[in-house]
């Protein structure tokens, strides 16, 4: 029971970090129609920007700097680039951001090489908040919580309560009025962009210490992410968050259960073959569930566009 | 009804002849071309190469037939020609331990099937919306299929992937294909079939529907067409060309790992495609020679290969987005016109600048990173023949001035380019 | 082939449509014969689209049938809608930008003259198929245009690819949605004969705004007014309608004038 708590907070953990790139990624999309592909890159961009503040004057003037200099990057990027190749339509746009996470991979790899960054959580945090029957929950991943939620309710707010929120709101679904009505509507999506990306930078600072710091991390995180929206829908803020803890915990719980296939399989009656390695069905036989972990989030994708091919609460027609 | 008009069109269409001259001239071109080229390069390294572009023309051009044709952006193309290759390679081993009986020629055929039998499963779902939903399916299912790779050793064989032999077959007319020549022509005939198999496609109602589809959807669907067939068979059919690739993937270099289904691979086919064209027949094939090359080439010279492809890319999406075919094809009309000429000049007193200010930008780079990344006592970096120590600062000042001395000349000869440009498109009397 | 009691073309029966909590379509009764050009009036929201829509099968009804050649097709996609025989053209031009005029044409045949998904012919060896294309360029008078991307040429051009596009099938059918939408007198004219040249001997429904046009071109005239047929009757009969006169067509009828 007590690890069955301690994967919940780990999963949830996991869930609100996803769900800190997919809430960027999703509000991007229904804006502009653009499914940002180097929305992850943006995040590793998060990560290392915060290591390389980290070394001059610590980890938190980093946590407050990477990310806004991510979200002026992303304006820039939004400005000269995706505005340049949004006339061509959407399929050119998505090559863009392909293209995009292509360069800013090799970019890093250009400044900082192919190894790990030694990019390490700050000392305060460095205890354990609690333990539960042994199981100790250090206090850097109670704080990743805390700023996750606390990003997701800043969001929630601006969104609902404020005046530009009301107009963001507004533009996701009548782009055209908001312009008619003399908002500048190009701006808008400018400034949703470089919050988007900068959300990634947050996430990017402070999973870095946790998850590592080195140039695959985008395309690691990145295709997860993608899996995500398309299971909550694509262009549902809800849905995405769903969606994010339910892979969050997916994957959680499938690399702390060390479950075998040859269980299973024995417990609906087969017997396993004495020769195991010899068979043609050895890998069925051999599996366990922290292998198929990682596959999980796919296998989930499918299975739930087979049923709802619009996603767990989507509805926007593309 | 219907009936009669097909069986009427089939009876009209017998009256012409087999095959028009001037349509089968470049195919007779391109076949003389493949037969003459290992006799200009007979090198092993070269043969390799040819190899090597053959396959990923093959494949390019089948990505083509999604992406160009239409209009489908896939992101886990890769699993097609890989999955394809991997059924090759067990079936090479069962020649080779369980006596079955497949002459090599005939492989990619089932490579090809192979390839169809997934995209018909994988399309059934992942098909039925276009666009970002369809680019983010192909990502899913292109990751899972790569990350299963090492699940299922049995199949994949894991991290050492599934090797073979391709000389254990029966020989065909004395040919063992142990030789590199050997592969090289069994490798070219098939790039003629495959080629001309998809050029004909395109050509097809369902290749000219495909087209429909791409530029309105909707407009398809009250033609009486399903635009979710239409993408389904679109993409059954470029899974079928992506396995006869992977076929000939397995049979030349014998063996096959993750590598060929993961993500990099999906995306430089895509980069390739991109690079050489979506909007022209031939524009994948120019993709995958000048990339091919490219990256032969670089890689020898440069550690940072990737970055400049990477670049490279962007800038296409940016500027050019019809790619390379798109640039040459641009001045077709000067070329119709006779007034090619008027851009010779201009181009000339372009290109030296130009390529100035390309090999700066190059330089800085090559510079910053020896500067950054070299260890102690290596110092002293060597480039375009000239032998300097990266850190001092002088190397990069003389780079940066000549840089911005070409800079300045490229943008003093704009204009002029610009002017020779619009001479050069103006038909007399409009 | 034809019996005693030939159904009509079109039978619609207590058709509805809502997009969320409004009701845009509140139930509609509407029979067309077969051979009859019937238009559908109304002011603007009416729902005059809406019900095109739903007829060919781009919105799925709320509640209610639609009956063509009295086959129930409530439900049915486009692509199964046009297979029995119908064919529209939309009010915001809906061409293939990229394929040359010809080509527009011939997307328009291939499934009707049997190709279906066809990738065992070649199209431009299908001499029945290019005979007929050249046919119908001749009929919309786009000969001369015939190798232009359809994407460059003139509003009222790609108007008419329209129309030739919807008709090169076959359909017995025919839906056009304001066909002469943001054109000139002149053009006005010149669409008015196309139209009823190509529509000969079809059964043709329209929506149009040009009170001139529908009352050259009906047999029989509807009058759609938030989502309800107020009357449906001839041209001279609506004309004198005095719901109709008071609901919409006062104003309208001044503007002709």
């Amino acid at each position: 029971m007590s690890l069955f708590i301690v994967n919940i907070l780990d999963g949830l953990v996991t869930g609100l970090l996803l769900f800190m790139l997919c809430s960027g990624l999703t509000l991007i999309f229904s804006m502009m129609g653009v499914l940002n592909f180097a929305h992850a890159s943006f995040y590793m961009l998060g990560a290392y920007f915060g290591y390389q503040i980290s070394t001059y004057v610590g980890f938190w003037p980093g946590l407050i700097l990477a990310p806004i200099i991510v979200g002026f990057i992303g304006a820039a990027v939004e400005r000269y680039g995706l505005r340049r190749v949004h006339k061509f339509g959407h399929v050119p746009e998505l090559i863009f951001t392909f293209g995009l996470a292509l360069l800013i991979e090799e970019v890093v790899q250009y400044f900082w090489g192919k190894s790990q960054m030694a990019f390490e959580a700050p000392g305060v945090l460095k205890f354990a908040a609690f333990s539960i029957a042994g199981n100790a929950f250090p206090a850097y991943k109670v704080f990743m919580i805390f700023i996750a939620m606390g990003v997701f309710l800043v969001l929630l707010y601006i969104l609902t309560k404020t005046r530009i929120g009301m107009i963001i709101q507004a533009a996701l679904s009548y782009p055209e009025t908001v312009q008619n009505l003399g908002h500048n509507v190009p701006m808008i999506f400018m400034g949703v962009f470089g919050v988007g990306t900068a959300m990634a930078a947050i996430a990017g600072v402070i999973a870095g210490p946790v998850l590592g710091t080195f140039p695959g991390m985008a395309v690691l995180l990145g295709s997860i992410v993608f899996v995500t929206i398309v299971i909550g829908g694509l262009g549902s803020l809800w849905g995405a968050l769903v969606a994010s803890l339910l892979i969050g915990w997916l994957q959680t719980f499938a690399a702390a259960y060390n479950l075998r296939m040859a269980d299973l399989l024995v417990a609906i009656g087969l017997t396993e073959p004495v020769d195991v390695a010899q068979s043609m069905l050895s890998d069925l036989w051999t599996l366990t569930l922290p292998q198929v972990g990682p596959i999980l989030p796919y296998l989930l994708m499918i299975i739930v566009l087979v049923i709802r091919p619009n996603g767990l609460l989507g509805k926007r027609e593309t | 009804m219907s009936e009669q008009n097909t069986s009427m069109a089939k009876s009209s269409a017998s009256a012409q002849p087999l095959v028009p001259i001037k349509s089968a001239l470049p195919w007779l071109a391109a076949i003389a071309f493949l037969l003459f080229l290992p006799v200009v390069f007979p090198s092993g390294a070269a043969l390799t190469i040819m190899n090597q572009m053959a396959m990923t023309i093959i494949f390019a051009l089948a990505y083509n037939m999604l992406l160009g044709q239409a209009g489908m952006l896939s992101f886990g193309h890769a699993v097609y020609m890989g999955l394809g290759g991997f059924f090759c390679m067990h079936l090479l081993n069962q020649v080779e331990y369980n006596e079955l009986y497949l002459p090599l020629p005939l492989l990619p055929v089932f490579g090809g099937l192979f390839g169809l039998f997934f995209a018909f499963l994988i399309g059934s779902f992942s098909t039925r919306r276009a666009g970002t939903v369809f680019a983010m399916i192909s990502l899913g299912v292109g990751e899972l299929i790569a990350a299963c790779s090492i699940i299922i050793v049995v199949f994949f064989g894991g991290e050492e992937g599934v090797s073979g032999d391709r000389t254990m077959g029966p020989e065909v007319f004395g040919f063992d294909f142990a030789s590199q020549q050997e592969v090289y022509y069994l490798t070219a005939i098939w790039l003629i079939l495959a080629a001309l198999g998809m050029y004909l496609f395109s050509r097809t109602p369902i290749g000219r529907i495909a087209n429909a589809v791409r530029d309105n959807e909707e407009r398809a669907e009250f033609l009486g067409y399903s635009q979710r067939n239409v993408r389904w068979i679109s993409f059954c059919a470029s899974g079928f060309f992506c396995g006869i690739a992977g076929a000939l993937f397995a049979i030349n270099f014998e063996i096959l790992t993750e590598e060929n289904l993961n993500l990099a691979t999906s995306g430089s086919i895509l980069l390739i495609t991109f690079l050489g064209g979506v909007g022209f027949f031939i524009g994948p094939v120019i993709g995958a020679v000048v990339f091919t090359l490219l990256q032969t080439v670089l890689s020898l010279y440069t550690e940072i290969w990737q970055l400049y492809l990477g670049i490279l890319f962007v800038l296409t999406v940016m500027f050019f987005p019809a790619g390379l075919t798109g640039l040459l094809a641009m001045h077709l009309r000067p070329w119709k016109l006779g007034k090619i000429g008027l851009l010779a000049n201009p181009y000339a007193k372009m290109l030296a600048p130009a390529l100035v200010l390309v090999g700066s930008g190059v330089a800085l780079m090559e510079i910053l990173f020896h500067a950054r990344h070299a260890s102690l006592g290596e110092e002293e970096m060597n480039l375009f023949g000239i032998t300097f120590n990266s850190q001092d600062w002088l190397p990069t000042i003389v780079v940066v001035a000549i840089g911005a001395g070409a800079f300045y000349l490229v943008r003093l000869l704009a204009p002029q380019v610009k002017e020779a440009w619009d001479m050069a498109n103006h038909a007399e009397g409009q | 082939m034809m019996t005693q009691n030939a159904p009509n073309a079109i039978e619609l029966r207590r058709l509805e449509k809502s997009f969320g909590l409004a009701k845009i379509i509140q139930g509609v009764d509407l029979a067309v014969e077969k051979g009859e050009r019937h238009a559908i009036i109304g002011p603007n929201g009416a729902g005059k689209s809406t019900l095109f829509n739903l007829i060919t099968g781009k919105y799925e009804p709320t509640a209610g049938q639609v009956y063509l050649h009295g086959q129930d097709v409530s439900g049915l996609k486009p692509f199964q809608i046009n297979r029995m025989g119908l064919s529209r053209s939309f009010q915001i031009t809906n061409i293939f930008p990229k394929m040359t005029v010809f080509e527009n044409i011939r997307c328009g045949l291939l499934w009707s003259m049997g190709y279906k998904y066809s990738f065992w012919h070649l199209v431009n060896r299908q001499r029945g198929v290019s005979e007929r294309a050249e046919e119908i360029l001749e009929d919309i008078n786009m000969v001369s245009r015939r190798d232009e991307l359809a994407g460059v040429l003139t509003y009222a051009e790609q108007r008419a690819l329209e129309i030739g596009i919807t008709i090169a099938g076959g359909a017995d059918i025919i839906m056009l949605d304001e066909p002469t939408a943001g054109m000139s007198a002149s053009e006005t004219t010149y669409m008015v004969d196309l139209i009823r040249k190509v529509t000969q001997d079809k059964t043709l429904i329209v929506v149009e705004h040009d009170m001139g046009v529908v009352f050259d071109l009906a047999d029989r005239i509807s009058v759609l007014v938030y989502g309800e047929i107020i009357a449906t009757d001839t041209p001279q009969a609506v004309r004198e309608n005095q719901t109709v006169q008071e609901a919409y067509l006062g104003s309208a009828l001044e503007e002709l004038h």
